[in-house]
């Protein structure tokens, strides 16, 4: 299927998803969904550079939390509408990340990965001492209960869920159009062998570069409406440990080297997660992404795509 | 008549230091177009400390890399391997995710693109593809992955994909080292059969029967220095290499 074709088929599976939450009309499935949709972009934009490229970062929160305090900023200094804002928090974002390239792209393995976790520990420490949007008290974004779109009054809540289901569109559609592509293949070699890679011609650091910014910049995407979402915004929720720890988890658990693996990984683990918060209790979220990352290292260490594929060739070849 | 000719790869005294460690010590070396030199010495010698100087995977602290008329000075090794230079590695370093066939796609999208322009249609790429693995006869494997290979069959690779780049100056670094007689035989076979091609040669190895048969002149370094440039069989009985060689 070519990038055309997946994508207009993307976007029917999105409005049929839209329609049929319309259809139900439960408040509360929006917000579930809109959490799940938020973590299938973060888990997306964390496989474009820990994935393709075997550049493990642990400071996704830090991305997603830029994207957030980026709307609360504007929201303050110049009220834009929603869709502008969830470009102003990827470009936020997406500078940061090719920031964060450009400082750490020289470390592998672990110290990458540590160096990224120091990155968002710095970031927060500013956010809290930045009294404009709000400190280490947080900052209200009060969410208006509806908005006119084309003459049609929509609740606001589904507008910010559409919105992020075409984000998440976008992103999906976006990593499987690198997976294709030469850069895709680029980023294959770097995680293979990165000396390797830059014998047979690949400039490393370009596309390690370009990789921490569109990953950057997916994660700040899906951290703008996230004020608007939640109401109230403060450090220690936009920091949240959950986004760094999920948006590793869940490709981890779908498959890295696919863009269905984060989809996937998402949509099992989010939906888990939802489902805990409600029946059990929401302290109790993270330890299931725990207990399932730790069983799917053990079971099926490339990943629910990995496992399939397996299965599939042990099929074929009996 | 060899004065006459502008060399394709001029060493103009590099020295690369690790530390108090001097690795390479005030190496001169020149190789003309369509030549194949065999470059030996001891183990820690340097060879690959300078192989590594001619790629751009170290940069040296003095003196100068040219290639075909160009400095390489502070270009990365991609730049250079666009450039035309290429390499293989002294352990196989294969793209274990990728098929054999996309092994050598990496290369071609890189660096044959790079230097050629527009993108080829998929179908020109895959017969490329074919043709470069037809070319070590691992046509048969093009869909299997790396693991599957037998040792002999991953220097082939290595060498399939340095070649994919189409390079002027190919550099071989111990691409027979634990193989089989047979084996060698087989390797030097490709080798010589790209030198015909136009592709110049350097061969690093310890096999002395391989690099006597293959090169046209041999350098040896010792200690980071290169004690002796010649004609292969003078250069063996030279004293200093002798003594270098077997102690004294």
């Amino acid at each position: 299927m070519n990038t055309a074709k997946f994508s207009l088929v993307a976007l029917a599976v999105g409005a049929v998803v839209m329609t049929v939450a319309h259809w139900m009309h439960v408040d509360y499935l929006y917000f579930a969904s809109y959490t799940i949709l938020q973590f299938v972009v973060l888990a997306t934009a964390w496989n474009i550079l820990g994935g393709y490229c075997g550049y493990v970062n642990f400071g996704s929160a830090a991305f997603f939390a830029m994207g957030a305090y980026a709307s609360v900023f504007m929201h303050k200094t110049y009220p834009l509408p929603v869709p502008i804002l969830i470009l102003i928090g990827g470009v936020v974002s997406g500078i940061v990340g090719f920031g964060m390239g450009y400082l750490t792209l020289r470390l592998r393995g672990s110290f990458f990965a540590i160096a990224t976790l120091a990155l968002s520990v710095v970031l927060q420490t500013l956010v809290v001492n930045w009294e404009y949007v709000g400190g280490s008290r947080g900052a209200y974004v009060i969410r208006p209960e509806t908005i006119e779109f084309a003459g049609i009054t929509i609740n606001y809540i589904e507008y910010l869920f559409g919105l992020m289901l075409l984000l998440a569109v976008i992103a999906l559609v976006t990593a499987r159009t690198i997976e294709r592509s030469q850069l895709g293949f680029g980023f294959a070699s770097i995680r293979d062998d990165e000396l390797a890679a830059e014998a047979a011609g690949v400039p490393t650091l370009r596309l390690k570069l370009i990789a921490t910014t569109l990953s950057g910049a997916f994660m700040g995407m899906a951290g703008a409406p996230f004020p608007f979402y939640i109401g109230y915004l403060q450090p220690s929720s936009a920091f949240g440990l959950e986004y760094a720890v999920n948006s590793i988890a869940m490709p981890m658990i779908g498959g890295t080297t696919s863009w269905v693996g984060p989809l996937v990984g998402a949509l099992l683990l989010g939906s888990a997660q939802q489902y805990a918060i409600v029946t059990i209790s929401s302290a109790v979220n993270l330890l299931i992404v725990g207990l399932m990352l730790v069983a799917f290292v053990i079971i099926a260490p490339n990943g629910l795509v990995g496992l399939v594929q397996g299965w599939r060739r042990s099929w074929r070849k009996p | 008549m060899e004065e006459a000719m502008t060399a394709l790869l001029h060493v103009d005294n590099i020295t690369k230091r690790f530390g108090g460690f001097v690795a390479l010590d005030g190496i001169e070396l020149e190789v003309q177009p369509g030549e194949r030199l065999g470059l030996i010495g001891p183990n820690g010698s340097g060879k690959s400390t300078l192989v590594n100087c001619i790629c751009g995977t170290l940069q040296n602290e003095s003196g100068h890399v040219l290639f075909d008329g160009h400095a390489m000075d502070g270009l990365a090794a991609h730049q250079r391997t666009h450039r035309g230079i290429a390499r293989s590695f002294q352990l196989p370093r294969p793209f274990h995710s990728m098929n054999l066939a996309d092994n050598l796609r990496i290369p071609l999208l890189y660096t044959v693109h790079a230097r050629m322009g527009p993108l080829r249609s998929h179908g020109a790429l895959d017969d490329r593809c074919h043709e470069l693995l037809e070319m070590v006869g691992l046509l048969a494997k093009a869909k299997q992955m790396p693991r599957d290979l037998t040792q002999v069959e991953m220097r082939k690779l290595e060498l399939a994909r340095a070649v994919a780049a189409e390079p002027k100056l190919l550099i071989a670094d111990e691409s027979m080292a634990g193989l089989s007689n047979s084996e060698i035989e087989d390797i030097l076979a490709l080798l010589v059969r790209l030198n015909e091609r136009g592709i110049t040669i350097i061969l690093i190895e310890h096999i002395m029967s391989a690099v006597m048969s293959f090169s046209q002149r041999l350098a040896v370094l010792v200690s980071g220095k290169k004690i002796a440039d010649g004609k292969p069989q003078d250069v063996v009985r030279n004293p200093e290499v002798v003594r270098a060689y077997l102690g004294q």
